[in-house]
């Protein structure tokens, strides 16, 4: 525990502390450029120089260990003298286009220039033009401005986990870029933008949109997958302008992925803004919400309660979700499942569909199996802990399933289920490695879970965890996850939104509409079923998109996208998280458990809440876990599973297209763009390879 | 003058044989197995007792450098690096040994190899020396082939492992961890210091980085005696120093001369004197291109010696004299130095990246008579906030021959604006 002092405070600070995190501890401020807490050390830009006693140089705090008995400056003329040097070294071949820059307002150059330049420039030369580059359609470059402080190298390298980012050339001739010019083939790209401290890598969509004083901000939670992102958004008006990621510890770190950030223009197309429902002639016309609300009133009141089901999507808050399941009590239907990929999840207790470990967790780990899961395009920034598991300590990683670049060292077992068995009764190479784990962790994907053996691999990976010590008392540790891909999947789970006892799930309210056993399905924000099933159905569909369930509605009742309203959602680790409503819906669209709310006086069964909180209220009497924000109760472990005998059709890949999942990302030029160049790049390489 | 018996690199000027068998007639390899014996300490006592003095350009005591190696784990490789990335512009020495003297660096990396615990060497030696490259993989065969080198090398009962490791032709790949990033096979960029190499070097493991010349005299010392050595040269700046002198003398040459020398005899006695006599000398570059340049009101008296031409704010550096005689356009030479530094500037950091390419452009304003009087000053200040600001030296070595410049020649091109 070395003592220090700098600018004649004194500080004791843990071995391994830099003087420049010192200096943060006590508010000391030093510029910095290059230095970023979550990439590895650069000390190139020489910013944050400062004076050390007994040092006839300045040094580089952010590299310098803090040491017993050093004596910091960091206001002494020599400092000033220092960072005036270097400001204007970056200034001098810097273009002045800020007026015209996107990160003008929110740059650093620009800030630290302000705090400690120089007045004026001395500078009467020419000023070096370096060729843009073409990274994707994510990130717009200027490279002009770039003031090579290899920040986006180092995060292609270390969290994206593709070394694809590198400097060519030396001297002031160095360039960031590809080597050969090709689009960043990384879930994460967009973080390059957050980090890049200068406008050398922006936004392609958010280019010339915006200035950063123009927009206000709203806190939220990220939907596109179930890791429950902390995102903030940013918007002008009644327009979402652009999406970055709040820091989050346990969460996300620094970073969210390509789906959260770019996504958003799926907002702005093929929007259902107004009721609509089916006329004689079989097309849908537009009406007012009483009589969208009559037409499902008047067919529902000629059905028995268990002839109408309802189903619940994948990004719907769970606000909607407990509306609906009162909803349906009243009605008398127990087909109710909120699980349209088909998994069979859900009933056993909340350990037997959590992410146990906890996002934060995995960097405890020392083994790692993941079955029938592609983490790095169901889950980014859960990949991206892998990685930095990997990376800190050497993660060893086996992958039981369709075989992908995780971006990490993977040791692919093959994807026969079969093999799962073989790892129980000690016969397969890999179980010698998780006997000798000590924090071993398991993570069982979709990919394993909708199949119809799922409920027997369950208990096969709980009777693999009892084995193998993957869940112990001593220094606590539970290594049994599942991994959802569905925002809100977990939270619907935790409110009971599954089939009765004579209920039926989602196959089945497909195959009994096709059978006349079910008249009528209530779809919330439900896109990704086999529609085709529901033609000769009344469908109620309830969403903010025109996809796939609205193409088989005979109503359509126009929800909020998970921009547009106040919910609450609980990720795969279990954790109850809030967004705000950032701007409103469009239209007559209104928030969607007040349209369920607004329904159920017509069909006769007013639901007991009228407000947002009164809702909320009702969340904690069908579940006292929705009393605690932003933490995580430990599910106790308890036995779940059945006996029987595994499938031997392979495991399969769950997304073929990460850049389209969802009737938003659908919808998004942006994305459509990114799954043509990106993911079509990567494909043809593949086969190249083949 | 240093005697012809106190010479160290015999065939400096390849005039004899340069394999095995020659070297052993002039002395090598002999009683190589005996130092080892005597253990890690004595040797490493006896390169301290010798003062000998880094010759790659610094200084620094090559016995004390070798003591900052942490303990030996018994787990943890050592590494030795002998530094063959010879680029400083007027310098030529280690070209010399490695194609002539060959054996006195193999050997002394055995020695110096087994002093720091080490089994495994790495000469990195510079791209275009190709013939030398050549001359000294037959060498180490040589040497593998009489099983001085390997399994029980030399009989001592230590391992040793040496490896030629042929560079790409960048000068900033000289500079010790940049050379160590390249050996890696990464882009040859300097490291961050500390952590300094002695302590995580090659592969993140303890390693030693030494210039040839520093190597190759080790094996002499032992045999002769650290105080043979220390007796030459003066008491801060021991031994005998290849120096090299280039440019406007009448017989340009590589010679192996007393630490401490006067640098007028130096060039009179060796080099045949300046082109059109001492009183047409103009300034001498005493160090190669990286260390201020020195006029000749200083030339006159000054020794050839780290410590002496510290206090005339120059440096010894490699040794490399560079002689410029009155016909010589001082800004123009300068600038030619500067344009060097900036095509040899790694880019990694901003005031070197930045600073070199302006530094030349003002300098060659300035030589072309295009400059204003205040872009001096101006030039001066940018020089000041390059140095001591950049990871590695070559920002201090890309500022000091500017400064040395304005210091001395500031009316020169005062003349010019």
């Amino acid at each position: 525990m070395p003592k220090l002092i700098i600018d004649d405070q004194e500080i004791e600070v843990e071995n391994g502390v830099t003087v420049l995190q010192a200096a943060e501890m006590l508010g000391i401020e030093i510029p910095v450029f290059c230095y970023h807490p979550k990439l590895s050390i650069a000390g190139n830009c020489r910013m944050c120089l400062v004076q050390m006693e007994k040092s006839p140089k300045p040094i580089a705090s952010c590299a310098m260990p803090a040491t017993e008995g050093m004596v910091i400056h960091t206001q002494t003329p020599m400092v000033k003298k220092a960072r005036q040097g270097v400001l204007e070294f970056l200034l001098i071949n810097h273009p002045l286009d800020c007026p015209i820059c996107d990160q003008g307002g929110e740059c650093d150059l620009q800030d630290i220039t302000m705090a400690y330049g120089g007045d004026s420039s001395r500078f009467g030369l020419n000023k070096r033009a370096v060729p843009d580059k073409d990274l994707g359609p994510l990130i717009e470059t200027a490279m002009n401005r770039c003031i090579h402080c290899t920040r986006c190298i180092r995060f292609a390298n270390e969290i994206a986990g593709v070394p694809e980012l590198g400097a060519t050339g030396r001297g002031e001739h160095m360039e960031i870029g590809t080597y050969i010019e090709k689009a960043i083939t990384s879930e994460l790209s967009g973080n390059m933008i957050d980090i890049c401290p200068v406008g050398a890598l922006t936004s392609k969509p958010y280019s010339f949109q915006g200035r950063p004083w123009e927009l206000s901000s709203t806190p939220s939670v990220d939907v596109f997958d179930a890791v429950g992102c902390a995102i903030r958004i940013d918007t002008r008006g009644r327009e979402v302008m652009r999406i970055l990621p709040r820091q989050s510890f346990q969460i996300n770190e620094d970073w969210i992925s390509d789906k959260s950030r770019f996504a958003y223009d799926g907002l702005k197309y093929q929007r259902l803004d107004r009721p609509y429902a089916k006329g004689k002639d079989g097309r849908l016309h537009p009406v007012s919400w009483d009589e969208a609300f009559n037409v499902i009133a008047d067919h529902f009141q000629h059905l028995p309660g268990d002839h109408i089901a309802a189903i619940v999507g994948d990004m719907v808050d769970t606000e909607a979700i407990v509306a609906l399941k009162d909803l349906m009590n009243a009605i008398g239907s127990p087909h109710i499942d909120c699980r349209q990929d088909g998994s069979k999840i859900g009933y056993g207790p909340r350990s037997s569909y959590l992410f146990n470990t906890t996002i934060a967790g995995i960097e405890k780990a020392d083994f790692c199996l993941l079955i029938g899961t592609n983490p790095r395009w169901e889950a980014p920034l859960i990949n991206a802990r892998i990685r930095k598991n990997y990376l800190n300590t050497g993660l060893s990683v086996a992958l039981l399933g369709a075989p992908h670049e995780l971006g990490y060292p993977v040791e692919h077992l093959g994807d026969d289920p079969l093999i799962f068995e073989k790892i129980l009764k000690g016969r397969h190479p890999i179980s010698a490695a998780l006997k000798s784990a000590k924090f071993p962790m398991l993570i069982l994907g979709q990919g394993a879970l909708k199949r119809n053996d799922a409920e027997v691999i369950l208990g096969l990976a709980h009777k693999i965890a009892d084995k193998y010590n993957i869940v112990h008392q001593s220094d606590p540790w539970n290594g049994f996850n599942i991994l959802h891909s569905a925002a809100s999947r977990v939270g619907a789970l935790d409110l009971g939104f599954l089939p009765g006892p004579q209920g039926y799930g989602v196959s089945e309210i497909l195959k009994g509409a096709a059978q006349k056993k079910i008249e009528a399905v209530y779809l919330l924000g439900a896109d990704d079923i086999d529609v085709s099933s529901l033609e000769s159905t009344f469908v109620v569909y309830q969403g903010h998109h025109g996809d796939r369930g609205a193409s088989v509605a005979d109503v359509v009742l126009p929800g909020s996208a998970y921009t547009e309203k106040s919910g609450t959602y609980v990720n795969t680790e279990g954790r109850v998280q809030r967004s705000f409503k950032a701007v409103s819906p469009p239209g007559e669209a209104k928030e969607d458990w007040k349209i369920i709310r607004a329904l159920s006086d017509h069909l006769g069964f007013e639901l007991p809440y009228d407000s947002l909180n009164d809702v909320r209220a009702r969340l904690v009497e069908v579940n006292s876990l929705f009393d605690e924000l932003d933490t995580i109760q430990k599910a106790s472990w308890e036995d779940f599973g059945k006996e029987g005998t595994v499938l031997s059709e392979p495991f399969k890949a769950t997304i073929d297209n990460f850049y389209m999942t969802d009737s938003i990302s659908r919808h998004s030029v942006t994305m459509a763009k990114c799954a043509q160049e990106i993911q079509g790049d990567e494909q043809r390489n593949q086969i190249h390879e083949k | 003058m240093l005697k012809n018996s106190d010479r160290i690199f015999t065939n400096l000027y390849g005039t004899k044989d340069w394999r095995l068998k020659g070297a052993e007639k002039r002395g090598d390899w002999e009683k190589t197995a005996g130092f080892i014996k005597k253990g890690q300490e004595w040797i490493i006592n006896e390169v301290i007792a010798s003062g000998l003095r880094g010759r790659g350009g610094a200084g620094f005591p090559t016995g004390r450098k070798w003591t900052f190696m942490p303990k030996d784990d018994g787990v943890t490789p050592r590494y030795l690096i002998i530094n063959a990335d010879e680029s400083e512009p007027g310098t030529c020495k280690d070209r010399d040994i490695l194609r002539n003297e060959p054996h006195k660096l193999i050997e002394g990396a055995l020695l110096s190899g087994f002093a720091i615990g080490s089994h495994t060497g790495y000469i990195y030696i510079r791209g275009e020396f190709y013939r030398e490259a050549e001359i000294l993989e037959t060498a180490i065969a040589e040497a593998y082939e009489a099983k001085l080198l390997g399994k029980n090398a030399a009989g001592s009962g230590w391992d040793f492992d040496l490896y030629v490791h042929r560079g790409a032709g960048a000068y900033i790949c000289g500079e010790e961890t940049a050379l160590l990033e390249s050996l890696e096979g990464r882009k040859g960029m300097p490291r961050l210091k500390p952590p300094f190499p002695a302590v995580i070097g090659l592969y993140g493991c303890p390693t030693i980085v030494n210039n040839v010349e520093s190597i190759a005299v080790v094996p002499t010392i032992l045999r002769r005696g650290a105080a043979w050595f220390a007796g030459i040269g003066t008491p801060d700046n021991t031994g005998t120093k290849i120096f090299c002198i280039s440019g406007h003398v009448n017989t340009p040459c590589n010679v192996e001369e007393a630490m401490g020398i006067p640098l007028k005899e130096l060039i009179e006695k060796h080099a045949g004197g300046v082109r059109g006599g001492w009183n047409n000398l103009l300034a001498v570059i005493p160090g190669g291109s990286s260390v201020p340049l020195i006029p000749k009101e200083i030339c006159d008296t000054v020794l050839m010696d780290f410590t002496s031409l510290a206090n005339v704010k120059s440096g010894l550096g490699t040794a490399g004299v560079i002689v410029m005689d009155k016909s010589t356009d001082i800004i123009r030479a300068i600038a030619r130095l500067s344009k060097f530094y900036m095509h040899e500037s790694c880019g990694q950091c901003t005031p070197c990246r930045e600073g070199t390419g302006w530094m030349w452009r003002m300098l060659m304003r300035l030589a072309e008579g295009k400059g204003v009087s205040e872009d001096i000053d101006k030039l001066l200040d940018v020089t000041y906030e390059v140095e001591g600001h950049t990871i590695c030296a070559l920002g201090d070595a890309a500022a000091w021959p500017i400064q040395g410049l304005i210091r001395h020649f500031r009316p020169e091109i005062e003349r010019r604006l």
